[in-house]
């Protein structure tokens, strides 16, 4: 499945570094989520645009993790020539990444 | 003293809409109302504003501002804090004296916030560019600009000095917030635990309309009604640093755990470590919980020790950009973009400009996220060819846009709706420089 199904996320930008969050709709998949989506995983997803280090942090109070991305915007936004400088549409492509589905847990009710 | 102080948020960027400020000024029972107006690039394109002209250089939307909120803010007895000071806190803080004695708010006491422009120090000291190692003093002559990020102290002092607005420059965007809350309560400048969680109030609050449901909506998966009435938020925030984020009832928008989670991450690194000039912020153990329709209680944040450095946001000019755009449609839309860039490219080395970095993009196949053929089908009806280039003079990046638009009778068949343009680049970096180098004052002046 894509990570859309099952997690939201915003992407924030400071410099040339790119911040993308990801946060579990439901509390439950969050270890699923911290099981696939590894910083190498997102270093591979975003190899047409990060030069630098990928970092993962993880906040399991509130269910979600943040990737920092250094070197990835082109020299940011005041000197970027990308169509989307700020990097902000990138949250949409972290979602469109393909991880395996969740186990199926006690209580799902298939929505 | 009071147990609680209700802390809005009237503009999260400079261009943001204003009714919802009027909004909380009205409806929010407020006792601050905050307009945070300066990203990264705002205070440098201001410095140049301000250099050719001393008397601008602060929020273009500033007096729009002050005259829709101010005679609220008044009758209700809510105090302003804003950064819409720019490179000009002075002048600002002299137009809305102006504005004020307009509106007939005589006596209203505004105070100007400044010493964050340090431009002189770090082209006169030996600091170094954070993202080049290169010696600010070497390149001097492109450096425009330079403001530290100073913290929340100056409010304070401004406040406790009795000012109705408070017009700073380059304050950082949270301390912008915990001024206010260091005031009331009577927050220590050295409370970290508190200042840590006064930073996650007004980290929450910067962005306005993005913690109320704006920028968070996608159809069918997160839906928010009435965006186009968006409410702005407002924390009620407790002695101990407790807050809830809300908003005025009846306004669009939404506040839940979940608009509130992706705006705790946002322009976030390290969440145990967001570094402000008042505190190093620890977010890692928040706790966010629903307490209600559009009201999120939040707890758990913390704090440590300031930093001895502070920020530095370089304004450095760093040549032009020049671009032109051209949209092709139907059957081969793809291909006559590709051939249309062909030309372009080959028209540019004809030309022999001085060109540094060239970018094509077909805008529905490949400009945002690259060209991973995966992610590009299916084929869409319709394309935009974009081409950007960085120069070293105006006039070869006005090539560059000049060149796709003379695709019209020279290029590929049925190119509609050319563009063009070029900028100056002002690029944005950075530096440190130690705290006791960027001393402030705070100036109060009576309408």
């Amino acid at each position: 499945m894509k990570l859309r199904q099952i997690a939201h996320s915003r992407a924030g930008d400071k410099g040339s570094t790119l911040n993308v969050s990801l946060i579990a709709y439901e509390a439950r998949t969050f270890r699923h989520l911290e099981a696939h989506v590894t910083a190498e995983r997102v270093r591979a997803h975003f190899s047409e645009f990060v030069q630098g280090q990928v970092t993962r942090y993880l906040v399991p109070s509130i269910g979600a993790m943040n990737f920092v991305l250094q070197s990835a915007l082109g020299g940011g936004v005041t000197r970027s020539l990308a169509l989307d400088a700020h990097g902000k549409s990138l949250s949409s492509l972290l979602l469109e990444m393909e991880i395996p589905d969740p186990p199926e847990m006690p209580g799902d009710d298939g929505s | 003293m009071k147990t609680t102080v209700r802390i809005g948020c009237g503009a999260g960027y400079a261009g943001d809409r204003i009714e919802p400020a009027v909004e909380l000024a009205e409806h929010g029972r407020l006792d601050y109302l905050v307009f945070e107006c300066l990203a990264e690039r705002t205070i440098a394109l201001a410095q140049q504003a301000k250099a050719a002209d001393p008397a601008a250089g602060f929020d273009p939307l500033l007096v729009d501002r002050m005259n829709a909120v101010l005679p609220i803010c008044r009758r209700n007895g809510v105090r302003i804090v804003t950064n819409m000071g720019a490179a000009s806190p002075e002048a600002a803080a002299a137009a809305v004296r102006r504005c004020a004695h307009e509106l007939g708010l005589i006596g209203l006491r505004v105070a100007a916030v400044t010493g964050d422009d340090v431009l002189a120090t770090v082209k006169n000291g030996v600091f170094t560019v954070a993202e080049t190692g290169q010696a600010i003093a070497d390149t001097a002559g492109t450096v425009v600009s330079a403001n530290a990020y100073i913290g929340a102290e100056p409010i304070v002092e401004a406040l406790a000095r009795g000012a109705d607005v408070v017009i700073t420059g380059r304050t950082a965007d949270p301390s912008l917030f915990v001024g206010p809350l260091m005031h009331a309560f009577d927050w220590r400048a050295n409370d970290w635990p508190m200042l840590g969680r006064g930073t996650l109030a007004g980290h929450l609050l910067e962005c306005a309309g993005q913690v109320t449901g704006g920028y968070f909506a996608d159809p069918g998966k997160k839906d928010v009604p009435g965006l186009a009435r968006l409410g702005f938020p407002l924390a009620e925030v407790s002695r101990d640093g407790a807050a809830v984020i809300t908003k005025v009832s009846g306004s669009g928008g939404a506040v839940t755990v979940r608009t509130c989670k992706e705006q705790l991450l946002y322009e976030v690194h390290d969440p145990s470590k967001y570094v402000t000039p008042d505190v190093v912020a620890d977010f890692s153990q928040v706790c966010l919980q629903q307490d209600g329709s559009d009201r999120v209680r939040v707890s758990g944040a913390t704090g440590m020790a300031r930093p001895e450095l502070l920020k530095v946001a370089l304004g450095v000019r760093d040549g032009f950009i020049g671009e032109g755009q051209i949209s092709y449609a139907g059957e081969g839309a793809e291909a006559r973009a590709r051939l249309a860039a062909g030309i372009v490219i080959e028209r540019l080395n004809l030309r022999d400009l001085d060109i540094a970095d060239l970018r094509v993009d077909v805008i529905g196949i490949d400009a945002l996220h690259g060209s991973d053929h995966e992610r590009a089908r299916p084929r869409p009806y319709e394309v935009r060819l974009r081409i950007s280039g960085r120069t070293s003079t105006l006039r070869h990046a006005l090539g560059i846009g000049g060149e796709v638009e003379a695709l019209y009778t020279n290029g590929p068949a049925g190119g509609g709706g050319a563009v063009k343009s070029a900028r100056e680049v002002l690029a944005v970096l950075s530096t440190f420089v130690p705290r006791d180098l960027v001393p402030c004052r705070v100036a109060i002046e009576e309408a």
